[in-house]
């Protein structure tokens, strides 16, 4: 049979099945091979916080989802145009985020009346019509997979966990994308069991094969490589880049680094990559709790090192009262809180943005500390070197912000080189004469002295201090005005990070501002809306505290600002707050990133209601 | 950047003029309540610091929040003053960083075994490098007098009215049995025996631990009375030495044997038993240390002090250092521009 070729610019597509069904594995192979092959991308592991949850069920889930482009990506795309479900309730879960009439590829082995049943299907969807909307392509993917790897003498398990490179396989048909990438990794990641290695290899093959030779495929799909600005690229996700990005800082500014951390979901692989770093003379410490994991980042402040701590938002609730002793004895330190939905455990694989607070106000006292959000994965890399750069010349406890979506999402990353990133100022005072532990330099930052310097002991600690001597201080006079001039220094940083630039026209009716992970979504949703001829500028915080100082000046120009936020409304507050603007939030909370047609929509409200 | 693992920092030793125990008193008033336990220990410390021959510089004293917990203000050393019950981990973390530096804590009944009791029994596991004192008064001080993890059940105090419902740790027990690799006990009023152990614990290498029997005497004076004055100190408390046995009583004429893993009283003057059957005090034996450790908890022994436990084992801070050598050596020294362009990469022209 004749196939065509249809040309897209861009496609959408989510792996859905089982937590045990290596839907990640897949959907990160995927990745690899679409960056490589030069599409701009953007991606979204969705998994649940269960390990292995049970076989078949709705909460057991798990879901990637990769939007691949011929031009600028900026999220991982609201619908998917193709599906991709291993078992029933993987159709269940997915199926109201498809596109209308868009492709599924269902395993038709798995839709059986036990995993029927476990999804609340009372008949077989692949067959009694509901999905007519749809391009159902019923596919043996079971059956398929077995007979492909029966001559390799693998025990039926091994057999079955074949069957996700099968259905990669026949998406790489589908999309025109080449095998060898994936089949070089897996004869890496399998060096020590090539029989496995070969099997999915054949499995992946005859998935393809399948694309291939079956009646059912009609049209194949084409998505030229993007034109991105020119430069060496890798695919990264944001915890890789912000540890790359930590230990970058290190190295411009020689300072050795140091880890305080304790395994939490989305944060832990912060831990794991900086773990690996030894022979950069990193050291990471997993400690007991995270009280404990900063409070060793806060010794080794004390020591010299650029110190930092990684955590999600329960993590960081527990370390407050430390980060309040660092803000008090003012050491440089970086505290990144990748976050999770909450409160309490909340939900700990999904992601949201609801720790603005907790990072800008969290503490007991007037406690101010600088705040930096990355607002993309690679992004992630710049904005933990900037807290870096922050937290050491202006001698501070800087938090930079993250989020599951952005921790586990992945983006192409055009690497700067080691000579492009600038030099960060870590420097230890050893001149005695003139010395006192709270003396400022321009920036209102003390010096920072290390133990082991001679002549220069002294002692620091939570209680006030006197300005100046930083002797322990009770008077009333003393407190209020170190209280003061903490908060200047802090605000004084609105001097030296850069202005709020706005996309689109300076002034007008309608101003989208964000903050964060919500980059991509707002990105994507402003330029539909300039497609069809809205007018709507928009600003992009990476700097929540302080805010760029050109910020008021900016809502004053606009009649309506919206606030799209993965909160109720965090940064709406602070912006009404500091400016009295009536800004408009658009909030959402269900530990999901915004869909660009979302924030669409809402735009399109705005501008148009009387 | 500091690289250079040594025990205590003693590298370095000054060639300068040497320092005396004044040179270690900082320009700050002590504000503890007169007649208090803290001055002792603060002054037994000061007095010893000379003898160890490092720079003032490399010594740092980390505490957290207490009465106790003042004690890096007083030090004219490198200090920093925590907050409550975390002193053990600011001060691992600065160790790990630092190991060349000479790592002190300071940490009350309170600090250390209720809000910190977690990091407390962790550092020993690790066997961080460091000297940890304990200032026990069985109290809460600087909150004016609450019932501590220390204090004996049905203590009457401020928030316990009726008596308080807790059995309290034996400090020492506990550390043995976190694992801890130096374990000694003293008193705030016996200055030479406290030196001796402040001397032990710093030579050391490993988390040494030492318990200092401290009076509050604004709230639960003479809690260790029986223990440090004369006419009762002799029949209530026994002195531990490698090698030596344990005897005790005003003439040395009371022992105490194993009987099976059980530890009994004995007259060695009755006739009946000898100073053969004593227990020869092993500080290498954790099992033992346990069982004299308890004797502080049995109904008519006597408290034991000195060094219960003492045998070196691998510190967390050269493992740690080693493994860094070892990647260093395997891997090459990290290169920044390879690890940022590694991995599958593409080029756009
Ligand atoms: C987080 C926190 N909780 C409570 C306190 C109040 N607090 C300060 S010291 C202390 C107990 C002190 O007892 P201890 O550690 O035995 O020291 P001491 O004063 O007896 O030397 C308490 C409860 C505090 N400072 N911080
Ligand atoms: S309250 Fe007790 S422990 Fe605190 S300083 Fe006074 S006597 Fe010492
Ligand atoms: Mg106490």
């Amino acid at each position: 049979m004749e196939k065509t070729v249809e040309v897209l610019k861009s496609a959408t597509i989510r792996f859905a099945g089982d937590s045990g069904d290596g839907m990640q594995i897949v959907g990160s192979r995927f990745t690899e091979t679409s960056a490589l092959f030069g599409n701009d991308l953007s991606t979204f592991p969705d998994y649940p916080a269960e390990i292995r949850a049970p076989a078949g069920t709705l909460f057991g889930v798990s879901g990637f989802q990769i939007q691949f482009s011929s031009q600028d990506v900026y999220s991982p795309g609201d619908e998917p145009d193709v599906l991709v479900a291993m078992n029933p309730a993987a159709l269940k879960v997915n199926l109201k985020d498809l596109k209308q009439h868009g492709t599924i590829i269902a395993n038709e082995d798995a839709f059986i009346e036990k995993n029927l049943n476990l999804a609340g299907y009372k008949s077989n969807p692949l067959e009694d019509g509901s999905l007519a909307g749809y391009k159902l392509i019923r596919v043996p993917v079971t059956r398929a997979t077995n007979n492909a790897v029966q001559d390799l003498g693998l025990t039926a398990k091994d057999a079955n966990r074949c069957k996700n490179f099968y259905a990669l396989g026949i998406t790489y048909w589908l999309y025109d994308r080449p095998l060898e990438i994936t089949m070089h990794w897996l004869e890496s990641k399998f060096s020590k069991n090539p029989v496995i290695a070969e099997a999915n290899i054949k499995a992946l093959k005859a998935g393809f094969y399948f694309g291939e030779t079956a009646e059912i495929f009609t049209t194949r799909y084409k998505v030229a490589p993007a034109k991105l600005p020119k430069g060496i690229y890798r695919n990264i996700t944001g915890n890789h880049a912000a540890a790359l990005g930590i230990l970058a800082a290190s190295l411009k500014s020689g300072l050795p680094l140091f880890l305080g951390s304790y395994p939490i979901t989305p944060a832990s692989d912060i831990l794991h990559d900086l773990s690996s770093f030894k022979n950069f003379g990193v050291k990471t410490f997993q400690a007991e709790d995270e009280i404990a994991a900063v409070c060793a980042a806060i010794g080794a402040a004390f020591g010299g090192s650029l110190a930092f701590t990684s955590t999600s938002g329960p993590g960081m609730a527990l370390k407050q009262e430390a980060i309040g002793l660092a803000v008090m004895v003012e050491l440089p330190l970086v505290i990144a809180n990748i976050q999770r939905g909450g409160p309490s455990t909340g939900l700990p694989t999904k992601t949201e943005q609801a720790d603005l607070f907790q990072a800008i106000l969290g503490r007991n006292g007037e406690c101010p500390l600088p705040v930096v959000a990355a607002s993309s994965p690679a992004d992630c890399f710049m904005m933990m070197f900037e807290a870096a750069r922050i937290a050491c010349k202006f001698m501070t406890p800087v938090v930079f912000l993250s989020d599951g979506y952005l921790a586990n999402g992945a983006e192409p990353w055009r690497i700067p080189h080691e000579s492009e990133l600038p030099i960060i100022e870590g420097e230890f005072r050893t001149e005695k004469e003139g010395y006192f532990p709270y003396m400022r330099d321009e920036f209102l930052a003390r010096p920072w002295v290390k133990p082991g310097t001679p002549g220069m002991e002294h002692r620091i600690g939570g209680l006030e201090k006197q300005h100046i001597t930083g002797n322990v201080s009770y008077d009333t006079a003393n407190h209020e005005f170190m209280v003061n001039l903490r908060a200047e220094k802090v605000k004084n940083i609105e001097n030296y990070i850069p202005l709020a630039e706005v996309d689109g026209d300076q002034e007008g009716e309608l101003l989208i501002i964000g903050w964060g992970s919500t980059y991509g979504a707002i990105t994507a949703a402003r330029e539909r809306l300039l497609a069809k001829g809205y007018n709507v500028s928009r600003v992009h915080l990476k700097y929540l505290n302080p805010m760029p100082k050109n910020l008021g000046d900016i809502l004053n120009r606009f009649k309506k600002v919206m606030v799209p936020e993965l909160n109720l409304g965090q940064l709406s507050m602070l912006l009404k707050a500091y400016y009295l603007k009536d800004v408009i939030g658009y909030n959402k909370v269900q530990g999901l990133p915004f869909k660009a047609s979302e924030i669409e929509k809402k735009a399109i409200e705005l501008l148009t209601e009387k | 950047m500091e690289t250079e693992s040594t025990t205590n920092g003693t590298t370095e030793a000054a060639a300068k003029p040497k320092l005396t125990a004044k040179d270690y008193a900082s320009d700050q008033d002590v504000r503890w309540c007169p007649g208090c336990g803290d001055y002792s220990i603060l002054a037994q410390v000061q007095r010893v610091m000379p003898s160890f021959n490092i720079p003032k510089e490399k010594t740092v004293f980390v505490a957290g929040i207490g009465c106790s917990s003042r004690f890096p203000y007083y030090m004219n050393t490198y200090g920093f003053h925590s907050i409550h019950g975390r002193a053990t981990v600011v001060a691992s973390g600065l160790k790990m960083a630092r190991p060349d530096l000479d790592v002190w804590i300071a940490s009350g009944d309170g600090d250390l075994l209720s809000i910190g009791g977690n990091h407390f029994i962790h550092l020993l596991r690790r066997n961080i490098n460091t000297v940890v004192m304990l200032f026990n008064n069985r109290i809460y001080g600087l909150t004016k007098g609450q019932y501590s993890p220390t204090s004996e059940h049905g203590k009457i105090t401020k928030s316990s009215p009726h008596g308080s419902l807790e059995e309290p740790f034996n400090p020492l027990t506990l550390a043995l049995g976190a694992g801890a690799s130096f374990v000694a006990r003293t008193m705030d009023r016996d200055p030479k025996h406290m030196q001796d152990m402040i001397a032990k614990a710093h030579a050391f290498k490993g988390t040494s631990f030492v318990e200092t029997f401290q009076n509050c005497n604004i709230y639960n004076d003479g809690a260790f009375l029986m223990y440090t004055e004369k006419d009762t100190k002799p029949e209530h408390t026994v002195f531990v030495e490698h090698g030596k046995p344990l005897v005790f009583g005003v003439n040395k004429e009371m022992g105490i044997k194993l009987n099976g893993f059980r530890p009994e009283i004995i007259n060695i003057n009755d006739g009946k038993h000898s100073i053969n059957d004593v227990i020869i005090h092993d500080e290498t034996s954790r099992e033992l240390a346990m069982i004299i450790a308890k004797f502080t908890d049995m109904q008519d022994f006597p408290v034991p002090f000195g060094v219960l436990y003492k045998v070196e084992r691998p510190v967390f801070e050269d493992q740690m250092e080693d493994q860094i050598t070892e990647a260093k050596e395997k891997l090459g020294v990290g290169d920044l521009e390879k690890l940022l362009f590694a991995g599958n990469t593409w080029e756009i022209k």
